[in-house]
């Protein structure tokens, strides 16, 4: 380890003398590769063994890794590794990566380093990068090409010495009722200038229950076009500037690279650091960050995306495995009952034992699992040397490796069962459980500053005392420890902390299931209900409403809503031209336009010009008629019409004649046809059993006034009472309220003839 | 031999664009660097070749081309050393009974060694190579144990010496004749080329191959005036590379989708194409929309005529060759993975994928929708291949397994 430090230090001195940029572009390229998460998201396994080397279809992660950094003409990688860095060195140095040609694979080891921050400061100070490098994560799988990539960083880097790191970005759409992506992770916002791929805004903690985010306003205004992405998945490979090592040095307090570092560099307008971005299309890059994003990537594995990294190429230490029909992988020397059904994309290690009328789908199962008859395996990922007695059930579970389930066992959706561990006869794990031979650490990770802090110390303390601080929780946990797993298992299911039960389905090994899903479209409606009321409320106080409000909304909802705002828009309009006493040509000019930007039909103008004249004729005071009311403010008026159905009536009849009598040329306007008067009587029928009860007495007697203003012809009256003859009996109330005004009608007709 | 090992090494992880040339060239390598024991020399570089071959075979084992070479140099190693042998029990007769003939000879008077040669050959089942028995030059079949025993009857320690170099030295001379096969094979083909395109005919191939636009080539160069169709060879386009190409170098050129070819099939004269592979039974390996070429063909008999170097004959018989044969490459080549991401979000419903996108690298023909094969050995018929690969392998190493060494 020291000899290879003096021997980095020498290459790093011998780098720094010829700092020329053709030098710098001959350097062979060099990776960090992170061999370490600093996450406890793959807890309890990852107490036992480092998420780097855990199996990702038969393969340890790290292979996947470095066999990819090969192939993408990486000369150096640096295998940093943290928390149980014996095993990742082993492992290393028992593979045949230390023995490959053109490839250097070299370890740093630390022990005391509790975050990626940290983690950089460190190789900074061993000075072993001298030019450009990759950073990645070694639980990164993909399969792209560097080279495009590094040449636009390059030349990037040679306009514009602040660009310090390339990005690597990939398509891929976030559900739109969970709010996260395929891979388990948040719904990512990211604004990039489209024509320079400049990152200017990375979000991935957005908060969703209020819909919005928030930009920054000199990001509109600095920018001539920015384009705004939820649909992108960041895929945590990045080029990098060695810059990027000494910026980590220099902000001591950088610790997670895309909370810390990214936003840092973006919020940063001292410096003009600058991020860019490349975005990925044919080929696969993705992080597997949580239990979610290990059950899909080993899909996309399954499913080819990562060709040539797939189980049947040999590409690093992986058994040969011959890929059958239906995208079923089998290695050699299993053993088969005749009788038992292996279904489609499935890979089954070597050696495995199968027995009779057992059945597997959309599984991984390890090397050397023995697995008995009637079996049910459904979406699970099954690791090496695991015994499986006959009639247990599993459904989309991680069984790691030497688990032993006795017969009958049934383990639930989204259970993790981790080293070793024994599941008793018939005992049922209950779903997203996860047991462990170890007890849970009784340190909860529930705050962010605490993940950092403890996660990858790599030793844990086991304590089961009471802490004063976490007196509940304690208690809670040692309760959660005592259900034994059935007769004669081994292990402790850990009580489930962080978030607690309603967010482990967001990233469990499970697909998510369908009450969730349905409570949570449900919740999403409510809440555009919701929205749709605040601009009710909004539009009704005479706020001229956009339409790019309403784009948010679905289309179907548009249509409603525009009917709605039209109406609306058409109060306000007339209650103003009221007020203001503007000519009537004017508001049939105003009420002309909205009708054009709304795209409404003559018959919808009628209907709310009348409905606005008829609120105004509730509206006016009703001291116009008779003096004695004054005493009777407004406001009271919805009150006292009740109270005196005919005292007031009268006044209120008296007052929409007038405003008919005024407003009578803007209502014609718009009675080009039949058609349109019949709408005006529904929409007076409407208001009087909705909107304006007062006006329910007084059907008929508007409706004459109607009649004899010339506004409603006789033939609308009759054909309006003619289609409603078939209704329901409610729907008629008004229509025999104006019977004998119909009768009259009628006659007079007939007279004529 | 840690270089050996090496070599191996980057070659196996360059194996995704390995050809033919460079897996006899790692093996001429691996020759050369074996050192050779007294006695049993042959056996001992069989069993190095063999060694190697496995590793380079079970890396790639869709690649047949590997596997056919090491076949090669093992037979190679084997009719060197078979030759030896019979020049040295030649030499013995000789010097014996001078008087008599030589063919004479060695059928009567060498009993006791011919007679354990024809054993051993009667043992391997090895038809008589139809080349051998045209040239005339005598039959005898030796497996590698008999060299030995040939070599203590003549009881000379130099003269050994001096054989086993010179086994050594002959076998790599031959490997390098059979590097030069597989360089020269396009322009071998490619002679032929005249024979088989007649003037203003219409010839259809698919995809693009080397082997097919050397042949074109060679007509053109020839005066011959030709069309060629060409099918683009979904979902990797090499037809239009190949499109590209012909059009440089002068040639009428049309460019049609792969599924237009059955339409188009009726106005062309002849189809050519290049091949993966060539099973023993004369079923061809080849890109994919081949079968659908060759079926249309048939129906419009038109010739389907296969290029293929004698490198990529394969001994072995295709058993379940859409699948085992196969590769099945990413989806990526078909659908764009940002637009479809979508439709393979696991995380809801069953958990299990409803789109399942599979993309083939190769198809299968079978033996009988092939009219002619052109190797750079002449034109042959399908039924014929099995002779022709006779002549190239032997029996015995049609399973390059340490299983099969054991036996041994």
């Amino acid at each position: 380890m020291g000899a290879q430090k003096k021997r980095a230090a020498a290459a790093a001195a011998a780098a720094r003398v010829s700092e020329d940029p053709d030098d710098l572009a001959r350097q062979p390229l060099q990776a960090i590769l992170l061999a370490d998460s600093f996450t406890t998201k793959f807890r309890p396994i990852t107490l036992e063994r480092p998420k780097v080397l855990l199996p990702l279809v038969n393969v340890p992660m790290i292979n996947y890794t470095l066999a990819w950094l090969e192939a993408a003409g990486v000369a150096e990688v640096f295998v940093f590794c943290c928390a149980h860095s014996k095993q990742v060195i082993d492992y290393l140095e028992n593979s045949e990566w230390f023995s490959q040609p053109n490839f250097t694979v070299k370890t740093i080891e630390s022990h005391n380093i509790i975050s990626a921050g940290d983690a950089l400061r460190l190789i900074y100070e061993q000075n072993v990068i001298h030019g450009d490098f990759v950073l990645i994560s070694g639980d990164t799988v993909s399969n792209m090409s560097l080279t495009q990539a590094l040449q636009e960083h390059k030349e990037r880097k040679k306009k514009d010495n602040n660009a310090v790191m390339t990005m690597i970005i990939k398509k891929s759409k976030p559900s739109p009722i969970t709010r996260q992506s395929r891979l388990g992770t948040d719904e990512l916002f990211m604004a990039i200038d489209p024509n320079t791929k400049q990152l200017l805004y990375y979000e991935d903690k957005a908060d969703h229950s209020k819909g919005t985010i928030c930009l920054d306003k000199m990001l509109l205004a600095e920018n001539p076009s920015i384009s705004l992405h939820n649909d992108k998945q960041d895929c945590y490979i990045d080029i990098c500037s060695p810059e990027v090592l000494s910026l980590f040095t220099d902000n001591f307090d950088y610790q997670h690279l895309r909370r810390h570092f990214v936003k840092g560099l973006l919020l940063d307008d001292i410096m003009g650091y600058k991020i860019f971005t490349h975005e990925i299309h044919s080929s696969y890059a993705a992080r597997i960050d949580n239990y979610r994003s290990y059950d899909i990537v080993s899909k996309d594995i399954i499913q080819r995306w990562t060709y040539p990294y797939v189980p049947d190429v040999k590409f690093c230490g992986n058994r040969a495995t011959k890929l059958e029909r239906r995208g079923m992988y089998r290695a050699l020397e299993i053993e088969q009952s005749r009788s038992a059904q292996v279904g489609s994309f499935t890979v089954i290690g070597y050696g495995t034992k199968i027995g009779s009328n057992s059945k597997i789908s959309d599984s991984v199962i390890g090397e050397g699992c023995t697995i008995g008859s009637n079996v049910l395996i459904e979406g699970s990922y099954i690791w090496d040397n695991v015994i499986i007695e006959d009639g247990c059930e599993l459904r989309h579970v991680i069984v790691c490796d030497g688990v032993i389930m006795k017969a009958g066992a049934v383990l639930k959706p989204g259970v993790v069962l981790s080293f070793k561990v024994v599941i008793g006869e018939r005992f049922v794990v209950p779903a997203y459980s996860k047991v462990s031979l170890l007890q849970q650490p009784t340190v909860h990770d529930s705050d962010e500053e605490l993940e950092y802090a403890d996660n990858s110390s790599g030793t844990v303390e086991f304590s089961c005392t009471a802490d004063q601080s976490n007196g509940e929780m304690t208690s809670e946990s040692s309760e959660a420890h005592k259900p034994k797993l059935g007769t004669g298992g081994v292990g402790y299911i850990w009580s489930i902390c962080e978030g607690g039960q309603e967010e482990e389905w967001r990233h469990s090994v499970a697909p998510i299931p369908e009450d969730k899903l349905t409570e949570l479209s449900e919740a999403m409606d409510d809440d555009q209900e919701l929205v749709t009321q605040d601009r009710t409320a909004l539009s009704t106080s005479g706020e001229l409403i956009s339409d790019s409000n309403a784009s948010e909304g679905d289309d179907n909802e548009d249509s409603k809503d525009d009917s709605v705002y039209f109406e609306k828009e058409v109060e306000a309009t007339f209650l103003r031209a009221v007020e203001e006493n503007v000519k009537v040509d004017h508001v049939i000019l105003e009420v002309n336009s909205l009708r054009l930007s709304y795209n409404m039909t003559s018959a919808d103008c009628a209907g709310a010009v009348f409905y606005s004249m008829m609120k105004l004729a509730i509206k006016t005071p009703h001291s116009s008629a008779i003096g004695l009311l004054t005493l009777y403010p407004s406001p009271f008026s919805m009150v006292a019409s009740n109270a005196y159905p005919i005292y007031l009536s009268g006044e209120l009849q008296q007052n929409t004649a007038n405003i008919i009598t005024t407003w009578q040329k803007l209502l014609k306007s718009y009675l080009l046809e039949i058609d349109e008067e019949i709408e005006i009587i529904l929409k007076f029928e409407e208001m009087c059993l909705e909107s304006a009860k007062e006006f329910s007495p007084l059907f008929a007697r508007i409706l004459h006034i109607l009649y004899d203003k010339d506004i409603l012809q006789e033939d609308a009256i009759l054909r309006w009472a003619d289609e409603k003859e078939g209704a329901d009996e409610s729907d008629k109330v008004f229509v025999r309220q104006s019977e004998k005004f119909i009768q009259w009608l009628r006659e007079a007709s007939e007279e004529e003839d | 031999m840690p270089d050996t090992q090496a070599l191996v090494m980057t070659f196996l992880t360059s194996l995704k664009n390995a050809t033919a040339r460079q897996t006899a060239e790692l093996l001429r390598s691996v020759i050369s660097q074996q050192r050779v024991p007294y006695t049993n020399q042959a056996g001992a570089l069989i069993d190095a070749v063999k060694a190697v071959g496995e590793q380079l075979i079970a890396a790639n084992p869709v690649e047949l081309a590997v596997g056919n070479i090491v076949r090669r140099v093992l037979h190679i190693i084997r009719e060197e050393d078979l030759s030896l042998t019979t020049a040295a029990i030649g030499e013995l007769n000789l010097s014996a009974v001078s008087d008599d003939e030589n063919d004479d000879d060695r059928d009567g008077n060498t009993t006791l060694s011919a007679a354990a040669v024809a054993a051993a050959a009667r043992s391997t089942l090895r038809p008589p190579s139809l080349q051998t028995l045209l040239e005339d030059t005598p039959v005898s079949a030796a497996v590698p144990q008999t060299s030995s025993s040939g070599g203590d009857s003549e009881g000379k320690t130099a003269d050994k010496s001096s054989r086993s170099r010179k086994l050594k030295h002959d076998v790599i001379e031959a490997v390098n004749e059979l590097i030069q096969d597989i360089v020269t094979c396009h322009e071998q083909i490619a002679e032929q080329a005249v024979e088989h395109i007649h003037q203003n005919e219409v010839i259809l191939t698919l995809g693009s191959s080397r082997t097919v636009s050397e042949f074109l080539f060679a007509a053109k160069e020839k005066k011959r005036s030709f069309r060629v169709f060409v099918a683009e060879g979904a979902p990797r386009y090499q037809g239009h590379l190949l499109a590209k190409e012909l059009v440089a170098r002068g040639l009428q050129t049309t460019l049609i989708t792969d599924s237009a070819v059955f339409a188009m099939i009726s106005r062309v004269n002849m189809v050519i194409v290049g091949a993966h592979a060539v099973m023993a039974n004369g079923g061809v390996i080849a890109p994919v929309g081949m079968n659908l070429v060759a079926l249309a063909a048939q129906k419009h008999a038109v010739p389907f005529v296969v290029l293929a170097g004698s490198h990529k004959l394969c001994p072995l018989y295709p058993h379940n060759p859409e699948v085992l044969l196969n590769e099945l490459r990413s989806p990526s080549e078909l659908l764009d993975f940002g637009e479809f991401s979508d439709c393979m979000d696991f995380g809801s419903g069953s958990g299990s994928p409803l789109l399942h996108v599979v993309n083939p690298a190769f198809d299968y023909v079978p033996p009988k929708l092939v009219s002619l094969f052109i190797t750079d050995a002449g034109g042959h018929n399908p039924s014929y291949m099995y002779r022709l690969i006779a002549d190239y392998y032997s029996a015995d190493d049609l399973v390059v397994q340490r299983r099969a060494i054991a036996g041994n």
